[in-house]
């Protein structure tokens, strides 16, 4: 197994992090923002397993562990909203559900 | 048995207390009870230990009861101490006394009114502070009793509060007095500054050691316990509130505004004589004020037609007398006068109220007449108090204490001629508008009915100052053996003026005003709205009944000025710092609100750039 | 095994950018998933052949076909796709590109001054892995657990209808 560069590694996790955010600033559609968070979590967890990759032991592994299952149940909890969401508004829109204003 | 000197004030300020708590819950009669009976002890307890002190004179004539320390801060350390000397004995037996006596003739006067309890609650304290000043061993406790009476004078002139004139009036009173409280109190400051003790006999001694005659300190302090003492008194210039404070229930004018409260700047300067004594140029003041002050007020007195307004006037006249004294270096003298003047002025302000009562709140002396058959015992007290009043020679008190002031004036070191020829106006005056009230109140035609007679409680203090006014005069030469233990005597006389010359004329001055009034008043009335209608005559009767016009200067020069100044600042200049500030705070938080969008993006995108700017903190710092 | 990793990033980022411009959103989806594969051979290349082989059964399989069906279920067809093309104005992109962007350059900022190195060349496997679940991180195991359970139970319950009335639940 050759060596992989740390640098390029944290390196894309950082871009695919902020790729993540973007999408996530910028769509209007609830589905779209929580793939862009699932992009942000994966990015996340890459990071984590380049950093235990270079010690050498799995604790990094361990941690995306339970950055998926967390990820998971955040979907799942979130897709329900989401329903929810166009059941009561009609539309996808986070913009349309700003009762909180002000 | 001289140890029971704290109870004399201390027993009105608990009935005072006790009235004011309970008093709209105790009957009638248990109210009269405390009232009258706390004044009561105090006068009784009053005379004993004057009796003990008078047979068996404690060492240096003077007795001091010090009870607690009430500050005690670096060097400053005044204490809730009593000093009984001559002059304080002398003014705290005549003050209770006479309050005793006056308590007792409200109790009937004021029986039908609905604030009875208040109004005795605030009399008892009245005493309770008059006493305290009288008796303050130091400067600071004495300027608590002197706000403590001028507190009740308020409150007691606003009596009937519905009425917003009596509440006007009694403004009056508190604001003018509190411009000669403000200039007393610098003056305490300044003593306490330079001699270091604000204890009376302490201060006064320092006094004399450190300050030499004529220094720039002792005139400056004297000056402002001078002002003080002018407005407490109702000298010129601070009269002016005295005649409006007649709107009062007429006890209350009285005790305060006749026998006690306005005598408290009397009673000021002769305790503190030394100040004075250093202060020629001050003392020279308190002459001329007092000249000055009894002309104008006679003149006053003369045009009023509300019978208290005469009476208020004459008070302010008399005490010009007292101020004459003072100032001339007759110390005795002056309390002399004030004793005598306490009794015939009480009983004129109380058989005055008799009359208006009978007449059932009728004030003009005008619609008064021929009371002298309807309401006897009205009359023959009225008429011996205005003989005691004018001065009617060998057989009243007031002619002794008159006499000896005219004299003194004329006649001592620092009087002059000019002086008592003013006095000796002021008895023409006096004699003329005192005999002009008795003609036209009890002589003539009745013109109004008299709807009752006094009662039992309304006669007998009449009855019993009468007498007072009579006799008082006659221990004139035991007085003055007595007062000279605390205040220093007269120097011999210089002037040219005899002692037999000056009684003689002040006889003859008494008789021009008698004579003067049976003239234009019994005699040939129509000759009096002669002199009114004339042109010179009416500008003049104007003038005076206006009291020469001060209310009108003082309403132009200060009332004025503050009013439009109180209008402009309407929206407080300084308030809109405090205003700004909340309305920054406002101003603050709709900005921020604008961050509240509810959508969900801008609040990732806040988080995000935090988290940039965190970052960036975290990397460069 | 570097260039493997090169080759495998670079799919990644590309896919990834390729998704948050769709706006179908199954389009997006399908572009996702690919992300996540490419970030599965990524995972392989560090030596993490059990986390890649989870992030393709879990996040590819399992999350990724949950959105599936959430999108299936809610219908949004070529009307959603339309809005979705007026909403997206390219005005839309630069604040949070710049906000990115600073991100980035913050991010690679640190990365330059640190000191480098490399992976180690263990294979760190199933046996690593399930002996460090068992042992240190055990607590993690219970925790996750009830998370999942708590997800499980919030998910029902928001996700279910009274019959009667469409609106309460």
């Amino acid at each position: 197994m050759e060596l992989v560069p740390l640098r390029e590694g944290f390196m894309l996790a950082g871009v695919l992090f902020a790729l993540g955010l973007i999408g996530m600033l910028v769509r209007r559609n609830l589905i779209f923002t929580l793939m862009s968070i699932e992009v942000m979590l994966n990015a996340a967890g890459l990071a984590f397993v380049v950093a235990g990759a270079r010690w050498g032991q799995p604790d990094g592994q361990v941690i995306f562990l339970f950055i998926l299952a967390m990820a998971a149940t955040e979907v799942s909890v979130g897709l329900a909203l989401a329903l929810e969401l166009y059941r009561q508004y009609k539309s996808l829109d986070t913009d349309v559900i700003s009762r909180m204003k002000g | 048995m001289l140890k029971l000197l704290w109870l004399v004030p201390a027993i009105p300020f608990a009935g005072a207390l006790v009235l004011a708590v309970l008093g709209a819950r105790m009957s009638h009669k248990r109210v009269t009870v405390v009232g009258v009976g706390t004044v009561a002890a105090s006068a009784f307890i009053s005379i004993l230990i004057a009796t003990v002190f008078l047979s068996a004179p404690p060492a240096s004539g003077m007795y001091t009861q010090t009870l607690w320390t009430w500050i005690d801060v670096g060097s400053f350390r005044p204490q809730i101490a009593f000093y009984l000397d001559a002059l304080s004995l002398v003014m705290m037996l005549v003050v209770t006394f006479v309050s005793f006596l006056i308590h007792l003739y409200s109790a009937e006067f004021m029986r039908t009114d609905e604030g009875y309890s208040r109004f005795f609650a605030y009399m008892n304290l009245f005493v309770a502070c008059m006493v305290t000043l009288l008796l303050a061993d130091n400067l600071l406790l004495l300027y608590l009793g002197w706000e403590g009476v001028g507190l009740c004078s308020y409150l007691l002139i606003g009596f009937w509060y519905q009425d917003p004139v009596n509440g006007l009036a009694g403004r009056k009173a508190f604001i003018v007095t509190r411009v000669g409280d403000t200039a007393m109190a610098i003056g305490l400051f300044l003593l306490f500054h330079s001699l270091g003790t604000l204890r009376i006999q302490d201060l006064l001694h320092t006094a004399q050691v450190q300050w030499s005659t004529g220094s720039a300190y002792a005139i400056a302090a004297a000056a402002l316990l001078l002002g003080g003492a002018v407005g407490k008194s109702a000298q010129l210039p601070l009269q002016t509130w005295l005649p409006d404070a007649m709107a009062g229930p007429t006890p209350t004018s009285a005790l305060i505004h006749a026998a006690t409260m306005v005598t408290a700047g009397v009673y000021l300067i002769a305790r503190t004589h030394v100040l004075f004594e250093l202060a020629p140029p001050v003392q020279f003041a308190v002459a001329a004020i007092g000249a000055a002050t009894l002309l104008m007020a006679g003149f006053s007195a003369l045009t009023q037609n509300d019978i208290k307004r005469v009476l208020a006037y004459s008070t302010v006249s008399q005490i010009g007398y007292m101020f004459l004294a003072l100032g001339v270096g007759a110390w005795g003298a002056a309390i002399f006068h004030f004793m005598t003047h306490a009794f015939f002025k009480a009983l004129l302000f109380l058989a005055a109220g008799i009359i208006i009562e009978a007449l059932h709140h009728e004030h003009d002396i005008f619609r008064m007449g021929g009371l002298r058959k309807e309401l006897p015992v009205a009359f023959w007290t009225f008429l011996i108090a205005g003989c005691s009043l004018a001065g009617l020679p060998l057989i009243t008190a007031g002619y002794y204490s008159k006499d000896l002031i005219l004299w003194s004036a004329g006649s001592s070191a620092a009087g002059s001629t000019v002086l008592w020829a003013a006095g000796i106006a002021g008895v023409v005056l006096t004699s003329l508008y005192t005999f002009r009230l008795i003609f036209l109140v009890f002589f003539g035609p009745v013109r109004t009915p008299v709807t009752k007679q006094p009662g039992l409680a309304m006669t007998i203090p009449v009855c019993v100052l009468a007498v007072l006014s009579i006799v008082g005069g006659f221990d004139k030469v035991p007085f003055a053996r007595f007062i000279a233990t605390a205040l220093p005597t007269l120097p011999e006389a210089v002037g040219g003026i005899t002692e037999t010359l000056s009684s003689i004329v002040a006889a003859l001055a008494f008789l021009c005003g008698l004579l003067g009034a049976w003239f234009v008043y019994q005699r040939n009335p129509a000759l009096a709205t002669a002199m009114v209608e004339n042109p010179a005559g009416r500008v003049l009767h104007r003038f005076w009944f206006s009291d020469w016009g001060m209310d009108w200067l003082y309403h132009r020069l200060f009332v004025r000025p503050v009013v439009w100044i109180a209008r402009v600042n309407k929206a407080d200049v300084v308030d809109s710092i405090y205003v700004g500030l909340a309305s920054l705070a406002t101003f603050c938080y709709r900005v921020l609100s604008l961050t509240e969008t509810g959508k969900l993006r801008w609040y990732a995108a806040w988080i995000a750039g935090g988290t940039v700017a965190f970052v960036a903190i975290v990397m460069f710092l | 095994m570097t260039i493997v990793f090169y080759v495998a990033g670079a799919v990644a980022i590309l896919s990834t950018a390729l998704m948050i411009t769709r706006l179908h959103a199954v389009h997006a989806l399908l572009y996702l998933i690919v992300s996540l594969l490419a970030v599965s051979v990524v995972f392989y290349t560090l030596g993490a052949p059990f986390i890649a082989a989870l992030e393709v059964i879990v996040y590819a399989g399992a999350i990724m076909v949950l959105f599936v069906f959430v999108v299936m279920l809610l219908n949004l067809g070529e009307r959603a796709a339309q809005a979705e093309r007026a909403l997206l104005k390219p005005s839309m992109w630069a604040g949070p590109s710049v906000l990115a962007v600073i991100l980035v350059g913050e991010f690679l900022y640190l990365l330059a001054k640190s000191s480098g190195g490399s992976s180690g060349t263990a294979m760190m496997g199933p046996r690593e892995v399930g002996a460090s679940l068992f042992g240190p991180y055990l607590i993690g195991v219970e925790l996750a657990s009830i998370l999942l359970l708590g997800g499980l139970v919030g998910a029902y319950h928001l996700g279910s209808r009274n019959p009667s009335n469409p609106e309460v639940r």
